[in-house]
């Protein structure tokens, strides 16, 4: 008996990727090589206005003048930034009414994937803005939501329908100076999605983006601005898909969101890049910038994840608390299996009275990986009253992965309380038995398991996601090794 | 000999090839080889600054900033020894040795050797009378790569204290050591220590560091402590030192098979103190108990450094480390649990918790934990708070004052690391000196902190938590 | 007359949770307050002991002629008000031992006396353990912590015997308690009654009132006592059920 869980663990380190194949849509490439050429080039070829190409080119000034960060519990191979394609779109731009007019080859991807748009619009009411190596193709739903006054569009839409909004809080809560992937991301992003709930709205549907990357050799660089005004709240979800590819892909992202007065955003991923094969060959890098801040006071800010892809994982969903009685909330689910290496966590920044911030990060190691939570949770002076509550726990299936919890707490405050936890376990021989003795077989047993270890962070996806996040959950460990 | 700054790593460089034949003076060839490689590495890197992870928090080339005198050789200090340790400390048997300015005591005489065929003695001695021991164990345990003052350190000292317990050899005595500071000058002194207890062996061994005057030592110590099978160690790290000190002790244990540690470091006074524990379980079976307490107020700052290395399986570790902070005090912790591939069965335990008593003061806690097998119980945590409201509240319901109160929970807080200490005259003499720190009581008197609470002296509280 | 309560209103937020409480207790007497879950019976007793959370708007609470409402909780202690504790905190590190005799050397300071020796003190608190039936042990281990709730609701009443207060407030001191700890628990109460003292009794149940037998039961609702009897209205309470105050005042 003792030998089964192992034997299954082989067989789950050898399944294969699901979502690998290419769509043949002619693409339109920016030539190899990041330059401030590249920059206008990108910027010329979205129209974009004066202040955009100033934003680029002081992002690409500061990204020359750092250094790659390597702080992080993570064996980055050398990445040549000029062997990259900085720009990738469809050729013809498809400007449709329907979506039989859609290319079908998109469609069929689409389905492949499971989200195809006939379905999410009929059945799940979910608007889409669907980007395919960062040009947004289709939104739907927006009459719907122009309703509300609420606009969802494309990053490059919003640059020429709303600058105004753009510009006022682009880059405010990540700088372009941020960190060396951020620059780089303010430099040369493609697209992304742009969300603005107005004033007291209540988004009525939960907003979703899909991200693929396609075209060989292409970095993907999209950039999400969400901003919830006074008293508003929406649910927005983001899905990512990567097919095979036997080189190693560079996905530098930023999202920012700005939470005013009263406001409440939750933002929920999941990420399933292609995490490379079996050897550790291929797989996508993915280096994000994800922050939040709570402007105004009770606003609020929830982030959760679940990451099963990726070669390479380095993000740290964050939030600002500058209003007084703002909450921020973290919860990850992150697997890595064969080779893959996270580290991944948050960081909650407590500027305001009052503030609260939650971290639940559940960590699942199996194969040869490495999975890291990192986490920092600062208290200023003036955040009286704080309170912080993070539970890290790590699960290891077999005994030639890595579990690692590195979480860094700064206190400045007496009135202040700050709780971490952390937990480092498996599965034990005991509950497997318990399982099987009940009739369930191994591999369904460490599913169960596995899904039950991850339910607290489940539980906080809205409801579409739950069932896929469950579903990946199952692949990614191939239905038993959670 | 004048003094100088020492903000530059250039500095050290060329003192150490202008002192290198004094330094040297009493090496084996292998040892003066590990100098020059010492030096390089130590070139190679230089100060640590806020770059440096495990230096983030605290700041120490500001330290390094005043004139600093540095003595290679033999200097006599006007310290009379034996007036100041003419009074035996009460209760506490131990065999003293004492370090005057970072340099033993009694250097010129001879390595002392105990019935039990325990070896006592300095270690600039222990070089010429029993080599092949220090030859095998120097510069073995302590790892200097990534660690510039373990480098420095390495590079410079030429005296310290040498313990060698044979196998099969019980100490009866606790072994005292005492390093006093009290010069007109700021010091700094470099010490290096070596205690190697053989197998199936124990040894209890009390190390006070303590300044007498207001002058800014800084000491930069490595000890290496050598446990064989079996071998049993309880180590006591006490500080008390005056505010404009420095005090960096490097304490290195190497535990052999179902060998066991219990580690305790004791901070109640000192400018800067970052004491560094860094615990190798190299066989199967070892056990490490790494306790920790500081209790700091003013412009204090501590900075506790924990790393067991997890190298072997079925072995068990657990840290506690307590700190209350008051004025400006600020507290960093770093601690890291590896657990190396096939050391299954591993138990550890990492526990941080606060009390922060004003707004001014901080804590950077960063207890981390780096696993790579799987049949494992790891766990930590960590706290940073005030005294618990409801707590006082139920102790004040019961008509005791709101400041008997904070010292009665303070005093709680702390016991629970006092009540690790294994030498029950020492557990309370601590019990003491910790509660008359609580009460602002406890000075940088001009005795060890041992010898504090004489019996013409006697320490008062209004609470009276005396055992009864 | 001991305690004197006189048109209390106390809130917490801003939410107002006594609306005008009267109460009067003599010396030799045992109230029992009754009434629904959130009519306000734990925010009196925690008003009474100076629980800061709480704002008194209005009225006032008096105690041996001196009103309580501007001393510190430890001071009310000292003057003689002892709360046993509804859900009794964990004070890890602090053994019941010198929590005990910091308390009562501190009270008896406050009252002009000299404190207890140590011999005098232990024999104290071995009489008193007797009293509640509490382990020699329990006494060394830390304040409730790991207690179970029988042993935490015992402590309390132990604490109590040691400070000998003249007036108690035992807060839902049955909740949780078996059968056999509860009669050990009100055996310890009752050997405690006298006609120096006074002991209000705060309850859901009249289970307790089976064995601590008050001479005045008052029903507590919507933050005003509207109702007080002898030991039969918490008879009457029993079979009818608190509905029917509800009704009664809702019939107003």
């Amino acid at each position: 008996m003792a030998s089964e869980p192992n034997d299954i663990l082989n067989e789950v380190t050898q399944s294969e990727y699901k979502y690998g194949f290419v769509t043949d849509i002619e693409t339109e490439l920016a030539p190899k090589g990041l330059t401030e050429e590249t920059i206008r080039f990108i910027s010329s070829k979205k129209e974009e206005p004066p202040f955009m190409l100033e934003f680029r080119l002081n992002a690409f000034r500061r990204w020359q003048s750092m250094k790659q960060p390597e702080w992080a519990h993570l064996n980055i191979p050398p990445i040549d930034f000029q062997d990259i394609h900085y720009y990738a779109a469809p050729k013809k731009r498809p400007e449709l009414e329907s979506l039989d007019q859609v290319d079908p080859e998109l469609l069929k991807t689409f389905e492949k994937l499971g989200i195809s748009l006939e379905e999410q619009k009929r059945l799940s009411g979910v608007a889409v803005d669907a980007v395919i190596d960062s040009v947004s193709v289709k939104t739907t739903f927006s009459d719907t939501l122009a309703k509300h006054g609420i606009i969802f569009c494309s990053f490059s839409d919003a640059v020429k329908n709303h600058p105004e909004l753009v510009k006022q809080y682009m880059g405010t809560v990540v700088p372009a100076g941020d960190n060396y992937f951020a620059a780089l991301n303010s430099a040369v992003f493609s697209d992304g999605s742009f969300a603005y709930i107005p004033k007291g709205v209540r988004c009525p549907i939960e907003l979703s983006t899909y991200f693929r990357i396609n075209a060989a050799n292409t970095g993907q660089f999209e950039r999400t601005l969400i901003v919830a005004d006074e008293g508003a709240y929406v649910s927005y979800m983001e899905g990512c898909t990567a097919p095979q590819r036997d080189e190693n892909q560079l996905h530098a992202a930023i999202v920012e969101i700005v939470a005013l007065k009263d406001a409440e955003v939750k933002y929920s991923t999941v990420q399933n890049w292609y995490p490379g094969d079996k050897e550790g060959r291929g797989g996508i890098y993915n280096f994000v910038t994800k922050r939040g801040i709570c402007k105004g006071n009770h606003s609020k800010i929830s982030w959760t994840q679940v990451e099963t892809g990726s070669a390479i994982t380095w993000k740290y969903p964050s939030c600002i608390l500058q209003g007084d009685n703002s909450v921020g909330e973290f919860y990850s689910v992150a697997v890595t299996n064969n080779y893959q290496q996270a580290d991944t966590g948050s960081k909650m920044v407590h500027l305001g009275r009052n503030t609260r911030s939650t971290i639940i990060s559940k960590g699942i190691s199996a194969g040869r990986s490495n999975n890291s939570y990192r986490g920092l949770v600062k208290i200023t002076k003036r955040a009286e009253n704080a309170r912080n509550f993070s539970q890290c726990d790590s699960l290891l299936l077999g005994d030639k992965c890595g579990a690692h919890t590195f979480p860094y707490i700064q206190t400045e405050n007496r009135s202040s309380v700050v709780e971490h936890e952390a937990t480092t376990s498996k599965i034990s021989d005991d509950q497997l038995f318990y399982c099987q003795q009940r009739g369930i077989d191994t591999e369904s047993a460490i599913g169960l398991i596995v899904n039950g270890y991850a339910r607290e962070v489940l539980s906080k996806l809205p409801m579409e996601f739950a069932v896929e996040a469950q579903k990946l959950l199952s692949i990614s460990l191939e239905g038993s090794v959670g | 000999m004048t003094a100088t700054t020492l903000n530059h790593a250039e500095t050290f460089d060329q003192l150490f090839k202008e002192k290198l034949p004094v330094i040297s003076r009493n090496d084996l060839a292998s040892l003066t080889r590990l100098r020059n490689e010492a030096i390089a590495l130590f070139n190679q890197n230089g100060l640590p600054g806020s770059a440096d992870e495990k230096w983030r928090n605290t700041d120490i080339t500001r330290r390094l900033d005043l004139d600093y005198t540095m003595h290679h050789e033999d200097f006599q200090s006007n310290l009379d020894v034996e007036k100041i340790f003419a009074c035996e400390v009460p209760d506490l048997d131990t065999f003293l040795i004492t370090m005057v300015n970072g340099w033993y005591a009694y250097r010129n005489s001879a390595l002392r050797i105990l019935p039990s065929g325990t070896i006592i003695g300095s270690l600039g001695r222990a070089l010429r009378e029993a080599p092949e021991l220090v030859e095998a164990h120097l510069g073995k345990v302590a790892r200097m790569h990534n660690n510039p003052f373990v480098a420095l350190n390495t590079a410079f000292a030429s005296d310290g204290v040498f313990i060698y317990v044979p196998d099969n050899t019980v100490v009866t005595k606790p072994i005292q050591m005492v390093n006093v500071v009290d010069h007109h000058e700021n010091l700094f002194m470099q010490t290096r220590n070596l205690v190697i207890v053989g197998k199936n062996s124990r040894l209890e061994l009390v190390h006070c560091d303590d300044s007498h005057n207001h002058t800014a030592g800084f000491t930069n110590t490595v000890t290496e402590i050598v446990m064989g099978d079996n071998a049993s160690v309880d180590y006591y790290k006490m500080q008390n030192i005056n505010d404009q000190s420095t005090v960096l002790h490097s304490a290195w244990f190497h535990l052999g098979r179902d060998a066991r540690l219990n580690s305790h470091a004791i901070s109640l006074n000192g400018g800067l103190i970052r004491n560094e524990s860094v615990v190798t379980l190299s066989q199967p079976g070892a056990d490490a108990n790494v306790y920790g307490l500081y209790l700091m107020d003013k412009k204090q700052q501590t900075d506790n450094l924990v790393f067991v290395d997890h190298a072997a399986p079925n072995c068990t570790s657990s840290e506690l480390f307590k700190g209350i902070l008051d004025d400006y005090a600020r507290a960093v912790f770093n601690g890291h649990i590896l657990v190396r591939p096939d050391a299954q069965q591993t138990a550890a335990y990492q526990s941080n918790r606060n009390i922060l008593l004003t707004d001014k003061a901080r804590v950077n806690t960063q207890p981390f934990l780096e696993i790579y097998a799987d049949d494992v119980k790891c766990s930590h945590g960590a706290t940073v708070g005030q005294l618990d409201a409801e707590a006082m509240f139920y102790l004040r319901s019961r008509g005791i004052g709101e400041e008997n109160a904070r010292m009665l929970l303070m005093y709680a807080f702390a016991a629970e690391v006092i009540g690790k200490i294994g030498i029950e005259n020492l557990r309370d003499r601590i019990d003491d000196l910790v509660k008359k720190r609580l009460r602002g009581e406890l000075s940088i008197c001009d005795q060890c902190v041992l010898h504090c609470s004489k019996p013409d002296q006697p320490i008062t509280f209004d609470i009276d938590m005396s055992k009864i | 007359m001991l305690l004197h309560i006189n048109d209390l209103h106390a809130s917490i937020n801003g939410k107002e949770i006594l609306k005008g409480v009267n109460l009067e207790v003599n010396a030799g007497e045992v109230h029992a307050i009754m009434g629904p879950n959130g009519t306000g019976k734990s925010t009196l007793a925690s008003v009474i002991a100076g629980r800061e959370v709480f704002e008194v708007t209005q009225g006032d609470v008096v105690f041996k002629g001196k009103s309580l409402l501007d001393m510190p909780v430890e001071q009310r202690a000292r003057e003689g008000i002892f709360l046993g504790f509804q859900y009794p905190v964990e004070i890890p590190g602090v053994s019941i031992t010198n929590f005990m005799r910091t308390a009562l050397n501190e009270i008896r300071k406050y009252r002009g006396l000299e404190p207890l020796s140590g011999a005098a003190f232990l024999a104290r608190m071995e009489e008193k353990k007797k009293l509640v039936e509490i382990q020699s042990k329990l006494t060394n281990r830390s304040v409730n912590e790991g207690f179970s709730g029988g042993e935490k609701k015992k402590n309390e009443i132990f604490q109590m015997a040691m400070l000998e207060p003249t007036l108690s407030i035992l807060d839902e001191t049955d909740s949780g308690l078996d059968i056999d700890a509860l009669r050990i628990v009100a055996n310890g109460v009752n050997a405690l009654r006298s006609t120096d003292n006074a002991i209000v009794v705060i309850t859901h149940y009249q289970r307790l009132l089976d064995y601590i037998v008050p001479d005045i039961v008052h029903v507590l609702y919507e933050g005003r006592i509207v109702k007080t009897g002898g030991k039969e209205l918490a008879l009457e309470l029993e079979e009818k059920g608190y509905e029917w105050i509800k009704k009664e005042m809702e019939g107003r």
